[in-house]
């Protein structure tokens, strides 16, 4: 009950901050809109891409709505950084502050942060002809899909913003993880046109758990079963990542 | 009772050993000064009694509670201001506090009285709502103080609370510190790297070197435990020959506690009056020029070097962070 007050007061001081950054708000709304934009157009003739969708606009929003939440998600750490340097999170932890509500603060940060976003990107999807075959219903799993993949990474990037603590580590590690797994998703082709070994690897990536999630949402408008499977995996993964990264302190605190 | 009792602590990093055996107590109420140069291993010391780290082995209580078995019960008794500034920059004066008296448990009215007196009374009241960044570091570093103290703790930590401040914000920290013990009585630990602060506030005084505590007493106990004076002699174009000319003393009067500062030899000697003309005659038949004499009574200074060997401004120059 105490952490929950603690992460939701800690939630409040991050959003409050960002919102006086008003760079950083154009950037969260901009930035996803190019890359729907710019895939879209890139892909358009590739007809075969789409698998079944109106359109392979159709078939990307959906992609781009998770792609743009994981990558959000890899990022959460520099902030813990940030705190760290600032010794915001040393003040934190000589007073009686959960460690699981500082991180999970982070997280639900991220995670308020992408579903902000697949709103944006879901608009900007219905101006280009998008349809969300599955209705409301639909919107809420996209919207949980982006949500829960977000804080996935995010319980990720503070684990290993606690073990490296240096900008320049994260930034490394973030490149590092997030590129490839974008490739072993369908977020950008179809799952049957992906060569057998990245079909097999896929299936563990907790970022095509999201992508499948969604796109049954927006593309067939059905399959709850699946989607609803989908999302329980990435409430398991969030977990285990910000417990984690709550491990993560540990390592933190012995090093101080 | 004792509000801080540490028993034999130890902790290594790596390759450094922060504490090596580190015993003190603190009475209730009490001013307490840990004195040493950088890395003499009083942060780590202060680290390991506000439960941020752990120490390898020994035992310490706050509060009477063990900081090991039961830290949250410490955090909850302690405010800690820590060596570096915790202010969070983007958010205001107030919110830096309402936000740590939240996570005290602290809601409502109660917390919002608390943090208006707060912010009078560190002199931030007309600055309170804008955002840190702003601030000066003087500014920063009295909503660190009221940070601290915003649940009205019954120890205070306070970790080189002047590092990095101008004369006059020193000042003024220095009188924050004195009313805390007068008014509220606060039981505060404080560390320093400045002796004249340790001798201004601490009633009481341990000298810390390389991971132990050398000595414990109050400033008047430790200097009037050296016998004598201190004689500053004063030195006109010595060429960077300043280390024969403490060779030259040391023979001349046979001073254990020699050292040099700037172009002045300070030894501690039994009798200034007889050890003056003495020294002079030395120096001068050695080809040094003096510009002048002074006598003192031994300061916290010469306590250090009494009982480290090592002279105090050189090795906090030299020390890590």
């Amino acid at each position: 009950m105490q952490t929950a007050r603690q992460t939701g007061w800690m939630v409040v001081r991050q959003a409050r901050n960002l919102m006086r950054e008003p760079i950083w708000i154009a950037m969260m709304i901009i930035q996803p809109m190019i890359w729907l934009l710019l895939y879209g157009q890139l892909f358009s003739k590739v007809t075969s891409l789409r698998a079944g969708a109106g359109s392979y606009v159709e078939f990307l929003t959906p992609g781009v709505v998770c792609m743009n939440a994981f990558f959000g998600g890899t990022w959460a750490g520099m902030a813990m950084i940030n705190d760290l340097d600032r010794h915001v999170v040393d003040r934190f932890l000589a007073a009686p502050a959960s460690r699981l509500a500082i991180v999970l603060s982070q997280v639900v940060r991220a995670g308020l942060t992408a579903i902000l976003q697949a709103i944006v990107l879901l608009l900007v999807g219905l101006a280009l002809g998008v349809r969300v075959h599955g209705g409301a219903l639909g919107w809420l799993v996209v919207l949980a899909a982006a949500f829960l993949l977000a804080m996935v990474f995010a319980g990720f990037s503070n684990g290993i913003a606690l073990l490296l603590r240096r900008e320049a580590s994260m930034i490394a590690s973030a490149n590092f993880v997030s590129l490839p797994l974008m490739f072993l998703s369908s977020i950008l082709v179809a799952t049957a046109l992906m060569p057998g070994w990245i079909r097999a690897i896929a299936r563990f990536n907790p970022v095509n758990w999201g992508v499948l999630a969604s796109r049954n949402a927006v593309v067939t408008g059905g399959d709850w079963g699946h989607s609803s499977l989908y999302l329980l995996f990435l409430l398991a993964a969030v977990t285990a990542t910000s417990l984690f990264a709550t491990w993560c302190f540990r390592s933190y605190q012995r090093s101080i | 009772m004792d509000a801080i009792v540490v028993e034999d602590l130890h902790k290594r990093y790596k390759t450094v050993q922060a504490l090596d055996g580190v015993s003190f107590s603190v009475r209730e109420g009490e001013v307490f000064g840990l004195l040493g140069p950088n890395g003499a291993g009083k942060s780590t010391t202060v680290r390991v009694l506000t439960t941020l780290t752990r120490a390898d082995s020994g035992t310490a209580s706050v509060a009477g509670e063990d900081v090991a078995k039961h830290p949250n019960r410490v955090r909850r008794a302690i405010g800690y201001v820590a060596q570096d500034s915790g202010v969070d920059w983007e958010a205001t004066g107030r919110e830096n506090l309402l936000l740590q008296g939240r996570i005290h448990g602290m809601a409502g009215p109660p917390l919002r009285g608390r943090v208006d007196e707060l912010l009078e009374l560190v002199g931030l009241g007309d600055s309170a709502d804008r955002i840190a960044r702003t601030y000066s570091g003087g500014m920063k570093r009295r909503l660190d103080v009221a940070i601290g103290l915003v649940h009205k703790p019954r120890v205070l930590f306070l970790d080189e609370p002047t590092t990095g401040l101008d004369p006059e914000a020193r000042a003024a920290m220095w009188e924050e510190v004195e009313r805390l013990a007068r008014e509220e009585h606060l039981t505060i630990l404080l560390t320093t790297h400045y002796l004249e602060e340790a001798d201004r506030l601490a009633e009481r005084v341990a000298i810390v070197s390389q991971g132990r505590i050398v000595v414990e007493g109050s400033p008047e106990t430790l200097k009037a435990g050296l016998e004598g004076e201190s004689v500053s002699v004063e030195l006109r174009e010595t060429d960077g020959r300043l280390a024969p000319a403490v060779e030259v003393v040391r023979r001349a009067v046979g001073a254990r506690d020699v050292l040099v500062d700037g172009q002045v030899v300070r030894a501690r000697v039994p009798n200034g009056g007889q050890a003056i003309p003495v020294i002079l005659s030395a120096l001068e038949s050695d080809g040094f020029h003096v510009a002048s004499v002074t006598t003192a009574r031994p300061s916290l200074d010469d306590v250090y070097l009494h009982y480290t060997g090592r002279d105090f401004t050189k090795e906090d120059k030299e020390g890590g962070a």
